[in-house]
């Protein structure tokens, strides 16, 4: 074809779009930072997400070294003790006696391994029965919102099945049938919990998949499957990552509630739940170490998720940063001369998308 | 379904097509494609209770290395006639042809090969390209459907077509956010590309850019359709782009094609009202022209495609209507006068030189009178 004017018109539009990047990189390798890794970014500016992650890492380390602890002080987190956990008159320690830092329970236990050992359950059934259930809701929600027809509305009423059923009296028959234990726990747990994602997973998939970019999958040969999982899928990301970080304290208060009416894990093992539960029928007046120490690290816990959730979907909607731009550390990632020009790419490219 | 995946059998009822060499044969036939979308009601039963009359009887063929525009009203059905084409949507009836080969009832592992040889182009930059995902691989996607480049072989293969249509090859890494709306619809045409198609279906590719840069991506096309021997059939609704870029042009209302000559003979002599009002309505370059110019104003709405005009569907806004027109439908067929390519649909075609000038619908107090007489008629949307 023939030169006319617009072609050079096109080189040099070209050109000096390469360039005005090529300013903002300044010398980095070009390529684009993927919205998740800006969200990452705008999330690690955040003071109350540095909050609650500290909140979440201390109750880990709680029960990581939850076996170093009992070695350490010598009490164990199953046997009670009378001999040493208890004082000559046989009543418990408060906090601080006898090299009891939190106390002792009434037959002995000391709190502190207790509570400990507690934070490991309680993170492994928060953390697993989420996962199982995100896992579980996102293929289901976009199975459910990509197929349509018959297997939509079989799904979606199972949804709404689930999430209407009076979930505690299900776990009850079920710990009664076949005997409290982790594994039931986390499955009671899951199972309860995936329909919320799923129904959310299944909104947005019914939107998503009228896009363009979806029908430019199917035109170029694509499969019902890649274009669920590899087209659909990171467009749902976000909603999955804040939803899947606000279910895990609903999980984790859920465990601590059937092991509270003895249809969780279950004594002899320790949880918030059952620690609760054991000390509020014998001594409990007085004694307030009891319950308020599973108390306040069920509280940590929770606030932590939920504190860390919030901040999540902060950052993946970057719309929402004028609002709590008081909260926000001045420097922004890395910091630089090129900061506050990258703090508004930042803005610039994530913010048509992620909700 | 095998029998479908077979060459037109030559002993069928298109023994002229089936019978020419593959040189000769027409990349692209339709036939009497027809496209309806139903409108459901209810919730448990989803009883259907109409229907939209999307595309409605379309035959044509485009020949290799052309390009047809396919030009029309917002509505008209075009860019769902390029969706049958590309078998985005399955067709009600009809038969879309492909380089001989009936694709209209194929399964969608049968159709796999001829989708690496039909692409599309759409027309929104933004919502066509994966906001999620990085250019290499959105230009990458078709070459690893059809396992046709793996890990080096294929980055290397999209960074020659990022090259090929104008982008920096070194912007692989980014994400379509990173790009203008121009430098995203040369990823929508590196896309297209990859597969290496003989058709491209544009579907209003540049409506959707600002003007200079429309010019940019129009001419890319041109230069890629010379280097890769592309045929495309180019939908648009500015008349001054498909001038441009067409050999032939098709004019569609309401689903179906008015008018279709080769673009000289269409824009220089329109015989359809409907092209011709169209034409008058375009912009021209020049003023002293477009002083001059006679515009056709046509009155009310294009009329709902779920309840046509009965008899042509133009009837009810045509400046030249007669009562004929609201019972009888006119063939799509080469007129008295006109040269064997330019077909039109109209009882009562614009003569050469005519000029439009009652451009009220001449048929609106026609139309009254004879809805009371002749029944069948009586669902008419007078507008």
């Amino acid at each position: 074809m023939s030169l006319s004017p617009f072609d050079v018109g096109s080189a040099a539009l070209v050109a000096d779009e390469d360039q005005s990047l090529e300013a903002l990189d300044a010398g980095r390798a070009i390529e684009g930072r993927s919205p998740l890794r800006l969200a990452f970014a705008r999330l690690r500016s955040d003071r109350i997400a540095w909050l609650a992650a500290g909140m979440i890492v201390l109750m880990a380390l709680l029960a990581v070294v939850a076996p170093v602890l009992s070695a350490l002080t010598g009490h164990s987190p199953y046997n009670p003790d009378l001999v040493n956990g208890t004082d000559s008159f046989g009543q418990p320690y408060g906090p601080g006696q006898a090299g009891f830092l939190l106390g002792t329970d009434n037959v002995g236990r000391d709190i502190l391994v207790r509570v400990a050992y507690g934070a490991r359950i309680s993170l492994l059934v928060g953390v697993l029965a989420t996962l199982l259930a995100t896992v579980g809701g996102t293929i289901l929600g976009l199975v459910s919102g990509y197929y349509g027809g018959w297997i939509d509305a079989l799904l979606a009423r199972m949804m709404d099945a689930v999430l209407s059923f009076p979930y505690v009296l299900a776990a009850i028959v079920l710990a009664a049938v076949f005997g409290g234990s982790l594994p039931l726990t986390i499955g009671v747990i899951a199972f309860f919990s995936w329909a919320a994602i799923g129904r959310i997973v299944r909104g947005q998939t019914l939107s998503q998949k009228e896009k363009e970019y979806v029908e430019a999958a199917r035109s170029i040969g694509a499969g019902s499957f890649r274009i669920m999982f590899v087209d659909i899928l990171p467009n749902l990301i976000a909603p999955v990552i804040v939803l899947g970080t606000l279910l895990v304290p609903v999980a984790v208060v859920f465990e601590a509630t059937l092991d509270y009416l003895g249809v969780g894990v279950g004594p002899p093992t320790p949880t918030w739940g059952n620690m609760l539960a054991d000390d509020q029928g014998s001594a409990g007046f007085g004694a307030w170490w009891f319950w308020v120490f599973p108390s306040v690290a069920l509280l940590i816990t929770t606030l932590g998720f939920n504190l860390l959730g919030d901040s999540v979907r902060d950052a993946l909607d970057p719309r929402t940063e004028r609002l709590f731009a008081n909260r926000r550390k001045k420097v922004v990632v890395g910091g630089g001369p090129d900061a506050s020009a990258r703090a508004d790419t930042d803005r610039l490219s994530g913010g048509t998308e992620a909700r | 379904m095998s029998e479908a995946a077979t060459p037109v059998n030559p002993a069928s009822n298109e023994p002229t097509l089936a019978a020419a060499p593959a040189g000769d044969r027409p990349l692209l036939q339709l036939e009497n494609v027809v496209k309806h979308f139903p409108i459901r009601r209810g919730i448990f039963f989803k009883r259907q209770i109409g229907r939209v009359q999307a595309v409605e009887g379309v035959s044509l063929e485009v020949r290799r290395g052309e390009t047809l525009g396919l030009v029309g009203e917002t509505g008209c059905g075009k860019s769902t006639l390029a969706r049958c084409i590309t078998r985005l949507h399955p067709l009600t009836s009809g038969r879309v042809i492909f380089d001989g080969v009936d694709i209209t009832r194929l399964s969608a592992g049968q159709l796999r090969p001829y989708r690496r040889r039909m692409q599309m182009i759409f027309q929104d930059p933004f919502g066509s390209l994966n906001p999620r995902r990085r250019v290499g691989s959105i230009i990458g996607d078709p070459l690893a459907i059809h396992g046709i480049a793996d890990g080096g072989e294929r980055k290397r293969q999209v960074q020659e077509l990022m090259e090929v249509v104008g982008l920096n090859p070194e912007h692989y890494n980014r994400f379509p956010s990173e790009f203008s709306g121009g430098q995203r619809q040369r990823i929508g045409v590196a896309r297209a590309l990859a597969l290496r198609p003989s058709l491209i279906v544009c579907d209003e590719p540049v409506s959707a850019l600002d003007v200079s840069v429309q010019a940019q991506i129009i001419n890319l096309l041109e230069d890629l359709q010379g280097e890769f021997g592309l045929t495309y059939v180019f939908i648009a609704h500015d008349l001054a782009v498909v001038e441009h870029v067409s050999d032939r042009v098709a004019v569609m209302y309401l689903g179906k094609i008015v008018e279709m000559a080769d673009t000289a003979e269409l824009f220089g002599s329109p015989r359809h009202p409907y092209t011709a009002a169209l034409l008058s309505a375009s912009m021209v370059a020049d003023p002293e022209k477009a002083r001059s110019s006679h515009r056709v104003v046509l009155y009310g709405d294009v009329p709902s495609p779920i309840n046509p005009p009965s008899g042509c569907r133009f009837h009810t806004r045509c400046p030249k209507a007669q009562p004929l027109c609201s019972v009888e439908e006119p063939p799509l067929r080469v007129q008295a006068g006109d040269p064997g390519g330019h077909l039109t649909a109209c009882h009562f075609p614009v003569a050469p030189g005519e000029q439009l000038v009652g451009a009220e619908p001449a048929i609106s107090a026609a139309v009254t009178e004879f809805v009371a007489t002749s029944p069948g008629a009586g669902e008419e949307e007078t507008v």
